[in-house]
């Protein structure tokens, strides 16, 4: 319930987004040269912290971009939400 | 009846304004401004409600949310409410109510030969009696039902509720919570600084605690003159009978406003409660404190009470609950209560566990004749359905009785054990509580929250000049933060002098529990009224080796239900504290969870509910399919037509009928449910490559291909069609189901992995209808329907398309089949669908076209061995499926690497077959498949997905993925349904049952 800013949309309601864990897992270049480990960070494993968190955001029931967001799981509050490809903002509040 | 507790003036009721209302039957008298327990007091109603476990009679305790025993079934029929609390039930003419826990009433009550057994149903009883080797026994399931019956907290009400309800978004800079002294200054004093404030009120009138000072004093001139100033204030909204359940992150408050619930039925188009969702910049909690209990021998009695909620029954609604009262304490506020008791015409005997107190206290008291005893506290409540006496010792600093008792006679007994801030939302936040000495009580530590402010008695402030003055700096600082503005100057009223001497925080005796000299109890000592927990269940839990606050809140249910810890907590604790040799913050304090008072799910529901609980979508010949007495299925948000009955037949009747014809005629599928998708742009065929198992990049023009997509682990993803219709332009489908998850997947590939691409997905779902028209007749009926295009077998095959209109309609033909006979998918933009769909029927009469449903489109698929959602399980893979043919051995694609991990590539993975079914009964999807030669239990060897009566193959058949499948066909299997206990059997055969060369289809 709430709030969430889209970076292109701006401030919206939470209920207008949908989350997917954690941002930052980069897509594999070249699928095939992956030992099984690395897969398996790729794909199931995922940091779980109490604090501060990179997570990706999708504004589903808006302009249905994708994006990131600097978030405290504790707290909710949201230090920062940000354009993917763009550089992850320092820990915290910025 | 006559009020034989009322007094003949004062109160803050309307004399003018008499009700009536109904009780377990008998009529209580009653005025305007009265509560439901404000009215049981005034007609003398001592027995009210009957405890959880024991069934022992109780009476009103308190005066407001806390109340722990008169909970009330409210009004009948559909508007039935349980666990209503008589307390802040407002009163009204016709109001209906009945007592709870109790069978057939609370004055005669069977249960309570529970008070027998006492000595047997104490801490973790039923933990104890029912976990282990008894749970889910017989045994059990024959007592669960006595159990839940007889124990009850009000029963619910089984039909619908016929009132409205409705949620509302507000926002504001300052939410001031609680309209006592601390949040009307508060409130006040933010508004006069420029905020948006927002003041909430559980009460149905503002002032808080100042209601249950004497009418007409100095706190009401002040009470006044607060709420006129208010009055003028367009940057105030206030709401009365709102209660803020509960604090979430990012400063959101849940309230429920009780809008109409103070009459039987609430106006035409009004809602009954609205909930409200309050964004806000800053928060201030003036939310008060409730007095604490004493715990002694038989403390529930009928008669023993808050003593402040006594004096509110005497000052808000001038009754008198009894005549002879022994009030008792540890701290201050007792003693204005003895005050006014006596202005009201009682005698009052003042206990107090303190051996000196201030003589500023006690030289007014004993000028109106009222006897203190200092040092002295109750052993034991006397009387068994009403109090008639206490029985008095005097204590020592553990509160143990030292020396003889002896009992004065009465007939109410009132004890304060200083009181308890309410600081619920505080902790909700995740914010920290700090125990305070002083007060012996947890509080906010304050500089905690840059946006949560404290003021009043949620703050321990025991005074009512300094909750003023709390109020007004709380309101300032939290308005100076939003708006930047300072020094602005604020008029809050005062009082021009402290009326009471009183200040409960000041000089609190910690002690809450007296006991015989070794610690033992005259009789049950509750902790918790309301859950029946005793001194001696939180001694037995000790012992036991309880030793976290946490695991003995839940072994003993203290602080559960609606008490959240209001009355409970802090005399559970020092009794654990006690017997740990610990003070109170190192036993630690439960974390309090929403809501702070309980709250009708309908109020959360609003009108979110029935057909409105979601969205639904319907295809754009929806009506046709009403008109012609389709009988629908919800599939996720869609309404399909399920099938069309002719004269009275059964689904089963109906389905193979439909699916028979499809064999011999023509039939129509409305497809308009499946997903489809735009993927657009110069790489677009590159991108279809990446994300289907198969090659798109040589697919020409006009040509449509089936695909499927993985997960990137491997597992089956989805399948479709995809067709090309120009140079830059796709035109996907998706299966109805994964219509949203396709599109997202897509769109999170080109917008944060392949960034590189140009390619735009768009969802077209909406614009286009499908219909499949299916059957020998088919291509006929489509030519004399369609222009402009040449459909013969040559012209257009199976995997290509063309363009056509049907009555001057564009449309896009799709040779493909999905039935297994000759077929076409027609697409056409959805405005112009129904008219396409209605002139298929008038062509089609001539070549006995009908509609088929879902069923009967089932049946069909599978009697090809299609695989479809039960198939596509997310547990399955291309191997499984028998779709491995479709991979690219060459090109990269997603989930091409671990779709060969090692047990994913394992020979004897369960493998899509075909079951034919012995007898004339149908199989279970789900039912596992066994090995004739082996039991019938343990592992299953596989499972059946899709199951249906083939009219083609005139037997049940199914679809199974089965253990080495392929290699077992021919073999006889056993099928056991576990649910329904049935074995079957069943001959193992290729999936592909009819016409596995595919001549129909390609006819
Ligand atoms: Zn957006």
């Amino acid at each position: 319930m709430f709030i969430i800013e889209c970076p292109w949309c701006g401030k919206r309601d939470q209920s207008e987004f949908s989350t997917h864990g954690e941002a930052h897992i980069a897509r594999p270049e070249d699928p095939s040269v992956l030992s099984d480990e690395q897969w398996g960070d790729v794909l199931f494993f995922r940091h779980n912290p109490k604090g501060q968190h990179y997570e990706r955001w999708n504004h589903a029931h808006g302009c249905r971009r994708w994006f990131n967001v600097s978030r405290n799981t504790a707290s909710s509050e949201i230090y920062a939400s940000y354009k993917p490809g763009e550089a992850r903002p320092g820990a915290g509040k910025s | 009846m006559k009020q034989p507790n009322r007094l003949e003036h004062g109160g803050r009721i309307d004399r003018d304004r008499a009700i009536e209302m109904q009780f377990d039957g008998q009529t209580l008298s009653a005025f305007e401004g009265d509560t439901l327990a404000s009215a049981m007091l005034a007609n003398g109603l001592k027995i009210v409600a009957r405890g959880f476990k024991y069934h022992r009679p109780r009476g009103v305790f308190s005066a407001g949310v806390e109340e722990p025993n008169a909970l009330v079934h409210l009004r009948s029929g559909a508007r039935h409410e349980p666990n209503a609390r008589a307390t802040v039930v407002e009163a009204y003419d016709g109001l209906q109510s009945t007592g709870q826990n109790a069978w057939p009433g609370v004055r005669f009550d069977i249960s309570a030969v529970n008070q027998l057994l006492a000595p047997f149903i104490g801490a973790g009883f039923y933990y104890k009696t029912f976990m282990g080797p008894v749970k889910g026994t017989a045994f059990w399931m024959f007592c669960e039902k006595f159990i839940r019956r007889a124990a009850g907290m009000g029963r619910a009400q089984t039909v619908a509720d016929p009132d409205e309800y409705e949620k509302v978004n507000a926002f504001c800079d300052v939410l001031v919570i609680g309209g006592g002294p601390a949040g009307l200054a508060a409130a006040i004093a933010a508004g006069q600084c420029g905020a948006r404030v927002i003041l909430l009120e559980q009460d149905a009138c503002l002032g808080g605690s100042m209601l249950s000072l004497p009418v007409g004093g100095e706190s009401d001139a002040c009470l006044k003159a607060m709420e006129a100033t208010l009055k003028g204030m367009d940057n105030v909204r206030i709401l009365k009978r709102t209660t803020v359940f509960g604090a979430y992150d990012q400063d959101v408050y849940g309230a429920v406003e009780r809008v109409w619930d103070h009459v039987e039925v609430p106006p035409a188009h009004q809602p009954r409660q609205r909930y409200w969702q309050i964004r806000t910049k800053q928060a201030v909690m003036a939310t008060g404190a409730i007095e604490r209990p004493l715990v002694f021998a038989n403390n529930d009695r009928p008669g023993v009470m808050l003593a402040n909620a006594v004096r509110s029954y005497v000052n808000r609604y001038a009754v008198l609950p009894g005549k002879k009262i022994v009030l008792a304490t540890n701290n201050d506020s007792a003693y204005a209560v003895a005050a006014d008791l006596v202005r009201a015409g009682a005698e009052v005997s003042l206990l107090d566990a303190r051996v000196s107190v201030p003589a500023e206290l006690f030289k007014p008291l004993e000028a109106l004749g009222v006897q203190l005893y200092p040092g002295y506290g109750i052993l034991a409540a006397k009387g068994s359905r009403g109090v008639s006496g206490a029985k008095i010792v005097l204590l020592d600093e553990n509160g143990c009785a030292r020396g003889p008792s002896k009992t004065i006679r009465c007939d109410l007994i009132a004890v304060s054990g200083g009181w308890t801030p309410v600081v619920h939302l505080w902790s909700q936040r995740g914010q920290k509580l700090q125990f305070d000495e002083q007060s012996a009580s947890f509080l906010p530590l304050k500089s905690a929250s840059s946006t949560l402010k404290t003021a009043g008695s949620a703050n321990a402030c025991g005074d009512l000049n300094q909750a003023l003055l709390q109020g007004e700096v709380a309101g300032q600082e939290a308005a100076k933060a939003v708006t930047g503005v300072v020094g602005v100057q604020v008029n809050v009223p005062r009082l021009k002098e402290a009326i009471y001497a009183d200040d409960w925080a000041r000089d609190l005796l910690m002690i809450w529990s007296v006991t015989r000299e070794d610690g033992s109890t005259d009789g049950k000592a509750f902790v918790d009224v309301q859950h029946d927990v005793a001194l001696s269940d939180i001694d037995l839990a000790h012992r036991e080796g309880f030793v976290s606050v946490e695991h003995l809140k839940r072994y003993t249910t203290t602080g559960m239900a609606t008490d959240q810890g209001k009355l409970s907590n802090i005399n559970a604790l020092a009794r654990m504290a006690q017997l740990q040799a610990l003070s109170i913050p190192k036993v630690g304090t439960t974390t309090f969870r929403p809501p702070y008072t309980p709250i009708a799910i309908g109020a959360i529901a609003g009108r979110e509910q029935g057909i409105h609980f979601r969205p639904t979508r319907l295809t754009p010949v929806h009506d046709w399919h009403v008109d012609n007495a389709a009988v629908m299925i919800e599939a996720g948000a869609w309404k399909r037509p399920w099938y069309y009955p002719e004269g009275g037949e059964t689904i089963n009747q109906a389905y193979v009928r439909e699916a028979a014809h499809v064999r011999k005629h023509v039939g129509v599928v409305d497809a308009s449910t499946l997903g489809k998708i735009a993927v657009q742009g110069p790489d677009a065929a590159e991108f279809l490559n990446r994300v289907y198992v198969n090659a798109w990049k040589k697919l020409k023009i006009g040509r449509l291909r089936y695909g499927v997509m993985l997960r990137d682990d491997g597992i089956v993803l989805d399948d479709g069609a995809t067709a090309r219709l120009g140079e830059n332009d796709y035109f996907m489908t998706t299966t109805t189901a994964n219509a949203a998850k396709i599109l997202g997947y897509l769109e999170h590939l080109l917008q944060t992995a392949w960034t590189d691409l140009k390619v735009h997905v768009t969802s077209v779902s909406d614009q286009y209808a499908a219909f499949a028209v299916a059957g020998p007749s088919a291509r006929d009926l489509l030519d004399a329907v369609c222009s402009g295009a040449d459909l013969s077998n040559e012209a257009l095959p199976n995997n290509q398309f063309v363009k056509a209109t049907i009555a001057g309609v564009p449309v896009r033909i799709n040779r493909m089949s999905y039935s297994g006979e000759l077929a076409y998918e027609v697409y056409v933009a959805s405005g112009y669908a129904h008219a396409v769909w209605k002139n298929l029927f008038k062509a089609g009469a001539s070549f006995d076209i009908k509609p088929y449903g879902t069923e009967s489109m089932g049946a069909l698929r599978i009697e090809k061995g299609h695989v479809a959602g039960p198939e596509i399980d997310g547990r399955t893979t291309l191997g499984d499926l028998g779709l491995a043919g479709f991979a690219s051995r060459v090109k990269p694609f997603s989930g091409s690497v671990l779709r060969h991990r090692e047990k994913l590539d394992m020979a004897s993975r369960p493998t899509l077959v075909g079951l034919e079914i012995d007898g004339d009964t149908g199989g279970m999807a789900g039912s596992l498949i066994y090995d004739q030669r082996a039991q019938q239990m343990g592992e299953e060897q596989g499972f059946l997905t899709s199951t249906t009566y083939s009219p083609a193959l005139k037997k049940y058949i199914s679809l199974a993925l089965l253990r080495d499948g392929h290699e077992r066909f021919g073999e006889s299997v056993d099928i056991v349904n576990h649910v329904g206990d049935t074995v079957q059997t069943a001959k193992v055969v290729s999936p592909h049952f009819f016409d596995p060369e595919g001549a129909r289809q390609n006819a």
